[in-house]
């Protein structure tokens, strides 16, 4: 409550124990590729989307990979998926399907969603 | 007259100067400080980037010297080292008087010493490690914490003691990337249940395979990668390790527990090496190994003609490139004793 | 925790501390907030330890305080310090010992940067000559208040009456030691101990019997730091901060909290009553709070000094758990007793109450 005319600042760290990684789980079983991301940015590079909105795939991986799930629904509905990432993307990820993977595992269960 | 060359440094340069020395026809005295010949070579079990055991290539740097006459000094420092006419005369530390037509320094390097890094506590909490703690764990076959348990989660920071204005070493170390991803996939093959994590500046896998390998890595054996340098390690009341460090590429701060934490140590000049150099009056670089005097076409060569230079003392380079340079070293002490000098 | 290895990390940081002839310089606050502690302090170096301290009336702020506030700007604040500096030269003295953190941090900065610059040196003395017609000598030794407690622990602990040792259990006392950021920080060198495990307060505890606690946000900054929470609004990180710390040092049940900045037991103390208004929580045992102390206090505790006569009434998270804990004999009715004004030097009676 503010009653000194202040509140108290949350952290902003990322608490690598607490988050729930079972979006990244199911992702990495159902992609192996996945674990080849070196987040080098290719695919943000020559988004459609990123031009335009803050949506940023490889931000997205890494939050994924973090556990960081609330930030990540909140972006998937900017994908156009039109494909451009998978071709550029060096390690031979395929980023497209990273996407519609996240996609299903919301629609699936709330469990991932904060 | 058969000529004489002595080799400071019985490591991997050592030997294999020393081998190559010998077949070519010279008689050949060889140094070395420890009780034993092999240098850091005897402390690495398996080599990247195929993982091979090092003890194959000990063999063979023995078999090169072995039986060919080769007079072995061990246990033995030098006093003096000086030039007089197209001879150097070395003295021992127990008195022995030696005279060389050329001379090879071979006297690699040592590992940074990660207790300067007192923000990791090295020395202080109880589960953090080196890159060379760790090794001697493979050997044993043996990988636990202090108090007996199996670690579920390891960190590893790369660039401990280089590329690092602190301690003073600007340079980066070469091989310690390579290290961190075969040591990370070892770790996962001793410990299945184990989940491994690299602290990362830079990934440099600059050297044949070595891409490969961050690859295996990531993909068969699911370490994870994070960028960024561990600022600090504190010890919590379970005794895990809390790491401070950004995930740069997420943009924020991270907070994690981790059982173990394992240093890569760089590599930094000798001890041995800078004794060779004042009394020899050897330069070295601002990286304070010695400084060859062509970085392209001539970098077994020093300041002071007939003397020359192999492995590591040069710069920090992998065990192929190491053996590369000894034989290189070799050939031009042969060019150098053909031309009548010496 | 291997102790081994800390120990010798201390035994690479040592520094050069005068052993008599201080002159002393105040600090601002300490004394609103703390008013024992500077006394204590002065009786214990002139009475208990027979050393000469020297204070002028004619010492001023150092300005430290307007500078870190980017309200001074960098010159005025030398000039300020320079003149601190003629004064002392005047009275004959070359050990100065600031009883705050960040005057201590600021004339090391002062000197170091005078130390690489000699031009700016020079300008300031021309400054000072103008202004006030003062010359000064640099000070020979500059050693915090906290060192030379630090430097006379055992002469302190061979004249104690107290221990630092809960006498129900036997046990020390866990003790939380939180060095300012302004002494280790900025020049390691400088710190006794450095800046990862800093000694000075570490070593004081040890010597009056109680135990070091080294918990996982040791080295985190209280908040304090002038220029964020001068502002209302901005207290929030100020606050965060300190709540790191305590969030932090839980688990680990301390008894109390030895500082040696006067900000920081300012904030320790008076955030655990904030913190317990806006969230409820409280971090120490039993639903108290872990109260927190300055060194000058520490000392007088164990040498018998009356808890009143030091100002810990003044404290906003009530000190006697640990008074009783160590048995330290004091009259609770006695704390708030305003026909008699508390004081070091005597009891007087207030006029006209």
């Amino acid at each position: 409550m503010n009653k000194f005319g202040f509140i108290i600042t949350a952290g902003r760290q990322i608490d690598y124990e607490s988050n729930n990684r079972g979006l990244a789980e199911y992702i990495f079983e159902n992609e192996p590729s996945f674990r080849l991301c070196i987040e080098c940015g290719g695919c943000s590079a020559t988004c459609t989307t990123a031009n335009f909105t803050g949506f940023s795939l490889r931000e997205l991986n890494i939050l994924i990979k973090r556990g960081e799930n609330d930030q990540v629904r909140r972006n998937l509905k900017k994908c156009m998926l039109c494909g451009k990432c998978t071709l550029v993307c060096p390690r031979g990820v395929n980023t497209r399907n990273i996407i519609v993977l996240a996609k299903k595992a919301f629609l699936k269960s709330d469990e991932y969603a904060i | 007259m058969t000529k004489h060359v002595v080799v400071i440094g019985g490591g991997v340069a050592g030997l294999e100067v020393a081998g190559q020395l010998s077949k070519a026809g010279i008689e050949v005295s060889l140094i070395e400080k420890e009780a034993n010949t092999g240098g850091h070579l005897n402390k690495w079990y398996r080599l990247f980037p195929d993982r091979r055991y090092g003890s194959e290539v000990k063999e063979y740097l023995d078999r090169m010297t072995h039986k060919r006459g080769i007079k072995l000094l061990i246990n033995t420092t030098i006093e003096r080292f000086k030039r007089s006419n197209s001879l150097f005369s070395i003295t021992t530390n127990d008195g022995k008087e030696l005279s060389a037509d050329a001379v090879i320094v071979a006297t690699g390097f040592d590992l940074f010493k990660s207790a300067r890094k007192e923000e990791y506590g090295y020395g202080i909490y109880d589960n953090v490690i080196t890159s060379a703690d760790l090794e001697e764990m493979f050997r044993k076959e043996h990988i636990t914490l202090t108090n007996g348990t199996v670690p579920e989660t390891i960190g590893i920071i790369h660039c401990v003691g280089s590329r690092d204005e602190k301690v003073g070493n600007f340079y980066c170390s070469k091989l310690c990337c390579v290290t961190a991803v075969k040591q990370a996939i070892e770790i996962r093959e001793y410990l299945p249940l184990s989940k491994v994590f690299c602290f990362y500046m830079d990934m440099r896998m600059g050297g044949a395979h070595y891409e490969e390998l961050y690859r295996e890595a990531q993909e068969k054996w699911g370490v994870s990668f994070i960028r960024g340098k561990v600022s600090e390690a504190s010890e919590t009341i379970e005794n895990k390790l809390l790491i401070k460090v950004e995930d740069t590429l997420a943009g924020r701060p991270l907070k994690m527990k981790l059982d173990m934490l394992v240093l890569m140590a760089g590599m930094e000049m000798s001890d041995g090496g800078k004794q060779i150099a004042g009394i020899g009056g050897l330069k070295t670089g601002e990286n304070r190994f010695f400084a060859s005097t062509d970085k392209h076409i001539g970098s077994n060569r020093s300041n002071i003609e007939g003397v020359f230079y192999a492995g590591t003392c040069t710069a920090p380079m992998n065990i192929t490139e190491t053996i590369s340079h000894a034989r290189a070293a070799v050939l031009e002490v042969i060019d150098y004793l053909k031309d009548g000098k010496g | 925790m291997k102790l081994e290895g800390k120990k010798a990390i201390w035994n690479d940081y040592q520094k050069e501390i005068a052993d008599d002839n201080y002159y002393y310089v105040r600090s601002c606050v300490r004394q609103n907030f703390f008013p024992g502690s500077e006394t204590a302090f002065l009786k214990i170096m002139r009475e208990e330890l027979n050393k000469d301290v020297y204070e002028h009336p004619c010492h001023t702020s150092c300005s430290g305080i307007g500078y870190h506030s980017d309200i001074v700007p960098v010159e005025t604040t030398m000039t300020i310090v320079a003149r601190q500096f003629a004064i002392m030269t005047e009275a004959g003295y070359e050990n100065l010992m600031p009883s705050c953190i960040t005057s201590f941090g600021l004339y090391t900065e002062i000197l170091d940067t005078w130390h690489h610059f000699p031009e700016v040196e020079e300008k300031i003395r021309r400054q000072l000559k103008k202004a006030t017609g003062r010359e000064f000598e640099k000070p020979k030794n500059l050693a915090h208040a906290s060192d030379v407690i630090y430097k006379f622990r055992k002469e302190i602990a061979a004249k104690a009456k107290y221990k630092l040792i809960n006498k129900n259990t036997g046990e020390p006392l866990k003790v939380v030691d939180h060095i300012g950021c302004h002494y280790a920080k900025m020049f390691p060198s400088k710190g006794v101990g450095g800046a990862e495990y800093p000694y000075v307060l570490a070593g004081m505890i040890e010597e009056w019997g109680g135990r070091i606690i080294d918990y996982p946000e040791r080295r985190h900054c209280c908040g304090f730091g002038f220029r964020q929470y001068l502002v209302q609004a901005n207290r929030g990180f100020s606050i965060a901060c300190s709540k790191e710390k305590f969030e932090s040092m839980m688990p680990y049940k301390p008894d109390m909290i030895i500082t040696n900045c006067p900000g920081c037991p300012m904030f320790l103390d008076r955030w655990q009553y904030v913190i317990k208004e806006m969230e409820g929580k409280r971090y120490g045992q039993n639903g108290e709070g872990i109260p927190v102390f300055t060194y000058e206090e520490v000392a007088g505790l164990v040498l018998g000094y009356d808890p009143w006569d030091l100002g810990l009434q003044m404290h906003q998270t009530d000190c006697e758990p640990v008074l009783d804990k160590i048995g330290i004999e004091y009259s609770p009715e006695d704390k708030y007793n305003l026909e008699v004004v508390p004081s070091l030097s005597g009891r007087h009676k207030l006029i006209n109450v």
